[in-house]
């Protein structure tokens, strides 16, 4: 892995690295997946999971609940006329 | 005077059954050492000012004959788990002012069970970590030696219960983060089987993985506390209403040996040795075992973790709650609130968990990982055919020193070496605290069982409590 890795993953995670950063995550990067690279040597053709996942299901109808629109819209950092506020986005 | 100390619930609860003391007293008297202790401690985040208000109304519940074991008892709860009208901030900077909407699930028993509850306790930021030296509220120091850690990321939990500033806690786990901690406090700490506590109300690290647990200083007192918040609940599809029986007393104990030939001081193989030849005596069989796809587990883990991190902190924008830092664009106000938001664990795990699940390396990486898990489940569904317990260390060290492991995160993540399996497989486990060492730190060995046997881990722990 590269600077330049680190930079995209950054890009797409939405976080905004100093270059000293880059590179100290440079160097945990390398050791960590150093690290977690010996799974790769796990011979696992043989395992077959035994369950299924599976959905499950309530029924489509209004129910009580603890927390109310109002509650919500208190937590909004930014909000007009009851909804959330952000930056043009076109 | 009340001995704090060696305080149990079901003590509690006969004193104030008895009129001997009342709930209101008793959380006056944890209170107080808060005042005291927490400043140096740093457990708590935060100290509710209701707490006396909760109290008297156990104290009425108790009085019309309503009360249960849990009523007017004073507990401590970390920081990743809702309480309506509460702060809750996960360790982080980015809920810094974050207000719960509403109750867990486990909150939500815990009330209609009358329980107190004291406040929020520190943790590691989004509990990733096994020191609680990444939240951003400063580190929480352990209550054996100051100038030592907790463990983590359930540490302010752990040192609340174990410097008496409350009588149990709620912690989480998605690799021993209540496990860890209890050994190097002192504590017994229980994994819950996963999908037995609803996970609905906790502040998501890996879905797969995390579970409520809780800590006591006895085993009959963490059992309490999973009696009463475990359960379905519909709105936790992955919880399940399993009838939770004990069966006929078990007997055979299996040890992984090759799980722990390197990498363990020798003061915690002694001590784990020493337990070993006390359930000889006491009559159990001991077998030598292998597990040779669990010893993949952490690093399993360090795959599967980062990829649902990376995934379920993607909400934290500034768009509908916490922190926002306004940029030029809205994609460069995400970016500076989650720079700003996060500290560097929780952005090394997310730029790790994007990478693991990244075209390219899906396959590699992710995929291998479940995989494997399922070789470690299935692995382990095999060995309870065999044997009912597997044994190992809790923690391959007793507490270390603050500031150490900070700028290496695999020796940090290999804290969790022998609490990996568990997770990873989804069954249940139990720290209990083993001895000391000649510094007075905790140790602790780690009893596991098959999935929804929490109830023989009990009894097994019980018996070690008068053994050991």
């Amino acid at each position: 892995m590269e600077i330049k890795d680190v930079e995209k993953l950054a890009e797409l995670a939405k976080i905004e690295l100093t270059q000293e950063e880059k590179e100290t995550l440079l160097k945990d990067l390398d050791g960590i997946l150093g690290y977690v690279k010996q799974i790769q040597e796990v011979d696992v053709a043989e395992i077959i999971p035994e369950y299924e996942h599976r959905n499950i299901w309530r029924e489509d109808r209004v129910e009580e609940r603890d927390f109310s629109g109002e509650i919500i819209r208190k937590e909004f950092p930014d909000a007009q006329g009851g909804f959330v506020k952000v930056k043009k986005i076109m | 005077m009340i001995d704090l100390k060696n305080l149990t619930i079901e003590k509690a609860g006969e004193m104030i059954r008895k009129g001997e003391i009342t709930s209101v007293e008793l959380t006056s008297l944890y209170l107080k050492n808060i005042e005291e202790k927490n400043k140096e401690l740093n457990a708590y985040l935060e100290v509710f000012d209701d707490c006396i208000e909760q109290a008297q109304k156990a104290d009425e519940m108790i009085k019309s004959g309503k009360g249960t074991k849990m009523t007017g008892i004073p507990i401590a709860v970390k920081d990743n788990i809702l309480i309506k009208g509460k702060k809750c901030s996960a360790g982080s900077k980015i809920l810094e002012n974050y207000t719960a909407s509403y109750d867990a699930y486990v909150i939500r028993k815990l009330k209609e069970a009358g329980a107190v509850f004291l406040g929020r306790t520190n943790m590691d930021e989004f509990a990733m970590g096994s020191s609680t030296q990444t939240s951003a509220y400063g580190v929480t120091r352990n209550t054996h030696d100051l100038d030592r850690v907790p463990g983590g990321s359930s540490g302010g939990s752990a040192v609340a219960v174990a410097s008496d500033l409350a009588l149990v806690a709620l912690g989480t786990e998605t690799c021993g983060s209540v496990r860890q901690p209890a050994s190097f406090c002192g504590l017994v700490g229980l994994k819950p089987t996963y999908g037995a506590v609803s996970r609905n109300g906790t502040i998501a690290m890996g879905n797969s993985l995390d579970q409520i647990a809780p800590f006591g200083k006895t085993v009959r007192d963490a059992e309490i506390v999973f009696d009463t918040i475990r359960g379905k609940d519909e709105m936790d599809a992955t919880s399940v209403d399993l009838k939770i029986e004990k069966k006929e007393l078990k007997k055979i104990i299996g040890i992984p040996w090759h799980l722990f030939e390197e990498g363990v001081d020798e003061i915690v193989i002694n001590n784990f040795k020493e337990s070993v030849e006390k359930f000889k005596k006491a009559g159990y069989e001991i077998k030598d075992i292998k597990l040779p796809y669990s010893k993949y587990s952490l690093a399993v883990y360090y795959i599967i973790m980062p990829a649902e991190v990376s995934t379920n902190l993607s909400r934290f924008d500034g768009v509908r709650y916490g922190l926002r830092k306004e940029g030029e664009t809205v994609a460069d106000s995400y970016k500076k609130t989650r720079s700003a938001g996060f500290g560097a664990e929780a952005r090394r795990r997310i730029i790790l968990g994007t990478y693991v699940l990244s075209h390219g390396y899906y396959d590699a990486y992710y995929n291998k990982a479940w995989r494997v898990r399922h070789a470690i489940e299935q692995e382990f569904e095999n060995i309870f055919k065999e044997v009912d317990f597997v044994l190992t260390p809790t923690t391959p060290t007793p507490a270390f020193k603050i500031g150490e492991k900070m700028d290496d995160p695999v020796a940090m993540y290999l804290c969790d070496i022998f609490s990996a399996p568990a997770n990873i497989s989804g069954i249940t486990a139990i720290a209990l605290p083993s001895g000391e060492t000649p510094l007075k730190l905790p140790l602790s060995i780690q009893f596991m069982a098959p999935r929804f046997h929490e109830k023989d881990l009990f009894e097994l722990g019980k018996q070690f409590e008068e053994i050991r």
